[in-house]
């Protein structure tokens, strides 16, 4: 009973217990109802690395909707600021109008979104004159590949013959490019240029369990199963004896299960509530704030919610 | 301990490793490749047609004499041609690029030039270099000014290095001439019809004339039929006529076995019964079952010489009869009853028409040649027609040929054929249509696709499988999984990697050869020795040489001399026991391959030469002049052991395969893993890797085609196949690498329909640029009066340029980089309204005529973008504007995808990523494929794909999947395990809707996708109201006139059977052509507005609607004197 409200099981061929079943009622025996005592007794965030990128870190003691639901946040309704309108003036490059467009889209910006205003649909006009300082940032980028004149006589290398040549996109000299861009403040659910992060995603935690000791040329081959750091090898006894030291490590590749041996003695099976969460940033917030920032959208749309149901009661 | 165990086991399997493996002779291949080319087949065959069959073609008819002079002669000396050009007028030509031509609409051509010595008068003249006409060049040919340059002198051109030409440009449309399948000419049939009859048939081919002729059995006799002849004559009859008057030199001649004697005597007797005894009486005989036909001038020849003449000439036309020598021809046709004798009683097996070896392929030059002879002997016969009509004319000048040389006809003659691809030539009284056809640039893939394309000249409505079937000869030569499906599946086939097709070259030294081995010649022998059991006949390209005692020691000499390289390595010979002959060929459009030579059990290409392959001190001709490799053709691989692998070497095996994937041709050759996939399944997708967008070529953003679709950011495929690196896919290729999960989803993933993710999309995936061209041209009339462009017109008000005028820059055409939505102008074109010169001339000189608007406007539902406007001029007009149109296209729903695998699907729905599953390490697929697609399939190589792709991506490398190769699944499952993922590639996923885990694990990596040039943007079609066709007053039909759509018949009886009639009535009348008509009770026919014009009355015309197709039909019928009349009742009556 503990293992199904508790453990998602990984068999060789199927996973059970998927879905949490610990709603009120479910169990006899169980109280689940929810109290904010028990929750916060049990919840913990436990932050195991973060830098200017990226962050993991562990959500203990919560349901699997709501940490997707933080995912999905991140994913799709933080705001960031990306390119979104391309003004060409010249544009002789190899590259057509639509793809520089969209390859500039999709150019992470370095700007703090929470200090721009959304643009409104009135200032929207698609037309120079809608940029305003409060929603829009303008950038302009005029380069013109010219040749070089200090380049010597008997020179074939593109980079030596001409200044501001970029094999990509100038395939001679002459070649021009002339834009004014403005990048604004969207989700990611409109365009994933504006998703802030490259990815978030969870993981549960896996757990391993041996139900026999597994001991000598059994335990080796126990070990090479999993990701090195996984299973240790203790001396007890003059034998060698297998030890789960650090199941955070398993990818959960199933190797094991190949070896009908070992298949009989181990169980392998994941966390429900322990999330091992993943944040990496495009680089316009650090992941820390961002997830700060899925926090607060998450709280304004159960405002919302709840307004929307006290003004129908 | 342990690692000593192991050493023993590795050492077990290097033993039982076969010794001294030649390692890596697939390099032998891309040698192959270096030095001949994708295509080089085509480019072969026309070089051989420029550089000698032409100049034998002018000697055949290098002479011009004319009646009216017998003085007077015209000779060819020598014929040339040159290198492309073109003239700039004035005689001033400079040269020309191919891609100048693709994009000005003119000809890659050059002239043809000839020398030649004439009389003019009593003078005899030697002119050089007089142009008779201009040949299209094939590109990378040796008269193209492509062939030998460097990667970066064909940038200059515009050329694209991976092109492997092959092809014409004619006004300045690519055109490819499709390799022809035919039987093989001057070669004996013997085939057995539905009662059972044996019958032996040869069609006869030289340069003058084609024939076919046959030795035939009706009731237990032997006849000779021809079309020349009113009836069937009696093989003994001919045999007389062309000399053999005894009975028993012919049986002789036909064999002296019992079982020939007796199938003879009926023959003989019925001769007998006619009373021919003598030739002459013989070719009486003959001459009277002559067909007549319409005789044009010449001396009245008797029965007797025009039976003579076409006994020489037409019957079995390409065996030689040197003054009126009949020996050979005898022996032949003696030949030809043996085997039908012997066929009819069941001791020869009739002969297979579909074996490979009875085929013979035509290419670009030998039809280039049939053609050209044919409009060659047009000219001489036009200027000899001009010389016999001008000579007797008193004039002033002398009579000068060369003034009447015209260029044109026979430059336009080419031109023509190529262009239309009507092939027709008189003295063969061919007519072929369909022989070019417009290279298919939709992606690279589809262009090469189409330069190793083979057509049959097989009817495709008979109901016989046999041409159809694949051949077992056919293995090696012609892929078996490139042919079209539907109606011409079989009779459509492509060469595989590494066929050649041959030429023709002499046989002159080849007889000599053979003669020198010991071949007796069969002028020397009587026919009891020609038919005795102890030797073998020995042919050269189906004409009799000969006969030999010891066939082996002939073949195998030939053989070594061939190796030696004292023959061509093309000359094929090859024993025929059943037949008991040795055939020699030479002849062109055999199909080979080359093989390494194996003897005495040892392959004699061993590692050092691949090394030395790889250090490049070592050409692939090398290893045929060094005899290690030769080329076999299909006749001769019948005469050898070929192994497979070098592990299948047995003391007789002759010959060693160079690389097994090579059977397949190049679109099979993109296919990862083929030999793991239902053979449809590949056959499929090589119908659609040629729908595949991408990139077409290096000079893809210089050509203005119709119509071109690239892929915005197109990928090399992660598994990849020792073809795609030979021909260059990897370099320009078409598709990209999506992540996909095997499973199921919401319920839109139906019937193959695939889930796309839209991040994905956000990013890229699958994003098109779809081009397309608007050519318009500026005229210059009789009158002198031309189309002329106009400035936008300036709104009063606003001083812009009005809506429909906004693309247009200051010049009146649109600039590039402005967007045209539908209906705006591309070029504001005006036309002058008169455009024929007036009778009386009016004193306003040009630029006074009156101009009417012809504006050149946008049509499409979706806006286009200018990519480059070109203003320039060809022959015909004088100003040529081509505009280059661009969309830019990202997938949406219903655009169709596929896998390299034949597994093609549409976008059933577009999710957003937060929806989608995602794995441990938060991989998100790009693509959901429902698994359904896998079990009835049976695409294996599309999972063995998924896990090469993957263990690829984790390794960061590409891995192989080559046909009968590649990496091992085994070993792709170690690399997944090794990076910490599952053995069968399957992952833990968790739904990104729940947020919880998913209850199977899922299959899931990248495979290569391919975007197929159907989408939806160019099919979604609806109409509310719109035009009507004139004549009917009913909708117009299809969409790109905006057509209706119709209620058929079935859908009808579907409303009839459910008894809707008022619907009926509203969707077949109402709202398609109703009409009001008034019509006279009186004489039931119709009136107008309420009169009758018959009854000169107006009491009983009432008022009724009827379709306006039925009043049509009324009229129509009155208009051929039947009276329609109506009579009206009322309702309740």
């Amino acid at each position: 009973m503990e293992e199904i409200r508790t453990r998602v099981v990984l068999n060789e061929h199927e996973i059970i217990n998927v879905n949490s079943t610990d709603f009120p009622g479910n169990y006899p025996g169980y109280d689940d109802s929810w109290n904010l005592k028990k929750f916060s007794k049990n919840f913990r965030v436990d932050i195991v690395n973060v830098n200017e990128r990226d962050m993991e870190f562990d959500l203990v003691g919560i349901d699997a909707s709501v940490a997707n639901a933080f995912r999905r946040i991140l994913l799709s309704e933080v705001p960031t600021m990306a390119i979104d309108k391309v003004f060409i003036y010249n544009n002789t490059s190899i590259i057509q109008d639509e793809v520089l467009a969209h390859r500039l889209g999709l150019i992470p910006i370095k700007a703090d979104p929470r200090l721009f205003e959304y643009q409104t649909a009135d200032n929207n006009q698609g037309s120079e004159t809608d940029a305003t300082p409060e929603d829009t940032l303008v950038f302009e980028l005029k380069v013109r590949c010219r040749k070089n004149p200090q380049a010597s006589r008997d020179a074939t290398d593109p980079s030596d013959l001409y200044i501001d040549h970029n094999r990509l996109i100038f395939q001679d000299f002459e070649k021009e490019i002339d834009i004014k861009v403005h990048a604004v403040k969207g989700i990611g659910k409109d365009h994933a240029k504006f998703s802030p992060v490259a990815t978030a995603s969870y993981r549960l935690l896996p757990e391993i369990t041996l139900t026999e000791t597994i001991e000598g040329a059994l335990a080796e081959r126990l070990k090479d199963c999993f990701a090195p750091g996984v299973i240790e090898l203790d001396e007890v006894n003059d034998t060698i004896r297998a030890r789960v030291a650090n199941p955070r490590m398993d990818t959960c590749s199933r190797e094991v299960l190949r070896h009908s041996e070992l298949k009989d003695l181990i169980k392998l099976s994941r966390i429900r509530d322990h999330f091992i969460f993943s944040v990496e940033s495009t680089g316009s917030l650090p992941p820390d704030t961002l997830f700060m920032e899925a926090i607060k959208v998450l709280m304004s749309k159960c405002r919302g919610l709840i307004q929307e149901l006290e003004r129908d009661i | 301990m342990d690692s000593f165990e192991t050493m023993l086991q590795m050492d077990k399997t290097k033993l039982a490793q076969p010794v001294n493996t030649v390692e890596e002779k697939w390099k032998l291949l891309p040698a192959f490749l270096k030095v001949k080319g994708l295509v080089r087949q085509h480019i072969d065959s026309f070089n051989y047609f420029i550089n000698s069959e032409i100049r034998s073609i002018m000697k055949a008819n290098d002479k011009i004499t004319s009646d009216a002079d017998p003085n007077f002669y015209m000779k060819y000396l020598n014929i040339y041609v040159g290198m492309p050009d073109v003239e700039e007028g004035f005689n001033i030509t400079k040269p020309i690029s191919p891609h100048e031509c693709r994009l000005r609409d003119m000809t890659y051509s050059a002239p043809i030039t000839v020398d030649i010595e004439y009389t003019r008068g009593q003078q005899r003249i030697i002119r050089n270099n007089l142009p008779i006409g201009r040949m299209p060049i094939m590109l990378r040919s040796s008269n193209c000014v492509l062939t030998g340059k460097t990667p970066a002198e064909l940038a200059k051109l515009n050329e694209c290095p991976i092109d492997p030409g092959g092809y014409f440009i004619v006004k300045g449309t690519e055109k490819a001439i499709l390799i022809q399948e035919q039987l093989s000419k001057n070669r004996m049939i013997v085939e057995a019809d539905k009662k059972g009859n044996a019958s032996c048939s040869v069609t006869s081919s030289t340069h003058e004339r084609k024939s076919k002729t046959y030795v035939i059995m009706k009731n237990g006799r032997y006849y000779l039929k021809h079309n020349t002849f009113t009836e069937d004559i009696p093989i003994v009859i001919v045999l007389k006529a062309m000399g053999v008057e005894c009975d028993q030199e012919i049986v002789q001649l036909v064999g002296s076995e019992e079982k020939v004697l007796a199938a003879m005597a009926p023959s003989l007797e019925e001769c007998y019964k006619a009373q021919v005894f003598t030739q002459v009486q013989a070719l009486k005989y003959m001459g009277n079952k002559v067909r007549q036909r319409r005789m044009w001038g010449g001396p009245k020849k008797t029965k007797v010489e025009e039976a003579r003449e076409l006994l020489q000439g037409t019957i079995l036309a390409h065996v030689p009869v040197v003054n009126w020598n009949f020996k050979v021809k005898v022996v032949y046709l003696a030949l030809m009853l043996r085997r039908t004798i012997l066929a009819q009683g069941a001791t020869l097996k009739v002969d297979d028409r579909d074996y490979y070896g009875n085929k013979r392929l035509e290419l670009a030059g030998q039809l280039l040649s049939l053609l050209f002879e044919d409009l060659f002997k047009k000219f001489n016969s036009e200027l000899k027609k001009i010389a016999d009509s001008t000579i007797p004319k008193p004039r002033a000048a002398q009579f000068d040929i060369v003034k009447h040389m015209r260029q044109d006809q026979i430059t336009n003659g080419l031109i023509h054929a190529i262009s239309s691809g009507n092939w027709s030539i008189k003295r063969f009284k061919m007519e072929r249509a369909g022989v070019t056809q417009v290279l298919s640039r939709l992606s690279f893939i589809s262009a090469l696709g189409h330069m190793t394309r083979i057509t049959s000249q097989f009817e495709k409505t008979r109901k016989v499988s046999g041409p159809r079937s694949l051949q077992p000869s056919q293995w090696g030569m012609l892929c078996p999984s490139d042919t079209p499906e539907g109606e011409a599946c079989g009779l459509v086939k492509n060469l595989a990697l590494m066929t050649h097709v041959t030429t023709d070259m002499p046989e002159e030294p080849i007889i000599r050869l053979a003669l020198n081995l010991g071949v007796e010649d069969v002028h020397l022998l009587s026919g009891e020795e020609i038919t005795s059991p102890q030797v073998y006949l020995v042919f050269i390209n189906g004409n009799i040489l000969g006969v030999t005692r010891d066939y082996k020691r002939l073949v195998r000499t030939f053989r070594k001399m061939r190796r030696a390289g004292y023959l061509n390595e093309f000359v094929s010979i090859s024993p025929h026991h059943s037949y008991r002959a040795v055939h020699i060929a030479s002849d062109g459009g055999r199909v080979c391959r080359p093989y390494i030579i194996v003897e005495k059990g040892v392959p004699k290409v061993k590692t050092r030469h691949i090394k030395e392959l790889t250090q490049g001190v070592r050409s692939f001709d090398d290893f045929l002049r060094e005899g290690l490799l030769e080329y076999l053709d299909v006749n001769e691989e019948n005469d050898c052991q070929i192994a497979l692998y070098e592990s299948d070497i047995t003391r007789k095996t002759t010959h060693l395969e160079i690389e097994p994937f090579t059977i397949l041709g190049v679109c099979a050759g993109l296919i990862p893993y083929p030999h793991h996939n239902q053979s449809p399944r590949n056959t499929y997708q090589c119908a659609m890797g040629k729908q595949a967008m991408g990139t077409i070529g290096y000079n893809q953003r210089n050509r203005i085609d119709t119509l071109m679709y690239l892929l915005c950011y197109p990928q090399a495929p992660l598994v990849k196949t020792k073809t795609i690196e030979l021909i260059g896919f990897e370099k320009i290729p078409a598709g990209q690498n999506a992540t996909v999960a095997v499973m199921s989803y919401s319920g839109y993933d139906i019937e193959d329909a695939l889930i796309l993710n839209e991040a994905s999309l956000d990013r890229g995936f699958g994003r098109c640029l779809v081009y397309r061209n608007q050519k318009v041209y500026l005229k210059r009339y009789a009158n002198q009066a031309f189309d002329k462009v106009m400035g936008p017109l300036i709104d009063a008000q606003t001083r812009k340029p009005i809506w429909r005028h906004e693309a247009l820059d200051q010049d009146g055409i649109c600039a590039p980089g402005e967007r045209v939505m539908n209906k705006q102008l591309l070029v504001n074109k005006y036309m002058p309204t008169v455009t024929v010169p007036s009778l009386q001339a009016t004193g306003s000189g040009p630029g006074q005529h009156e101009y009417r608007e012809v504006p050149i406007s946008y049509k499409g539902i979706e806006p286009s973008y200018i990519e480059k406007v070109m203003i320039s001029s060809n022959e015909e007009e004088s100003f040529l504007i081509k505009i280059l149109l661009r969309q830019t296209r990202r997938p949406e729903i219903g655009d169709k995808f596929s896998s390299r695998h034949g597994q093609k699907g549409v976008c059933g729905l577009i999710v957003p990523q937060i929806d989608m599953p995602f794995s441990d390490l938060g991989i998100c697929p790009d693509i959901i494929m429902n698994p359904h697609g896998y079990p009835s399939r049976m695409t294996v190589g599309k999972l063995i794909e998924l896990m090469g792709s993957k263990a690829g991506v984790l390794d960061g490398k590409f891995h192989y999947g080559t046909a009968f190769g590649g990496d091992k699944v085994g070993d792709l499952s170690e690399i997944l395990v090794r990076h910490g993922f599952n053995y069968l590639g399957k992952d833990f996923l968790t739904s990104g809707i729940t947020g919880e885990p998913l209850q199977a694990y899922v299959f899931m990596g990248p495979i290569y996708y391919q975007k197929l040039k159907h989408m939806v943007l160019d099919k979604v079609h609806a109409r509310a109201k719109g035009p009507r066709a004139v004549l009917t007053r009913q909708p117009t039909e299809g969409r790109s006139k905006d057509g209706g759509l119709r209620l058929g018949e079935m859908e009808r009886d579907c409303l009839i059977g459910y008894g809707a009639s008022m619907l009926l009535l509203e969707r077949l009348m109402i709202s398609s052509d109703a009409f009001e008509v008034e019509v006279c009770n009186k004489c039931g026919l119709l009136g107008y507005s309420g009169w009758c014009q018959y009854c000169k009355s107006s009491t009983q015309v009432a008022s009724l609607k009827i379709p306006y197709a039925c009043k049509l039909l009324f009229q129509e019928l009155q208009s051929m004197n039947i009276v329609p009349r109506l009579s009206l009742k009322k309702y309740n009556e």
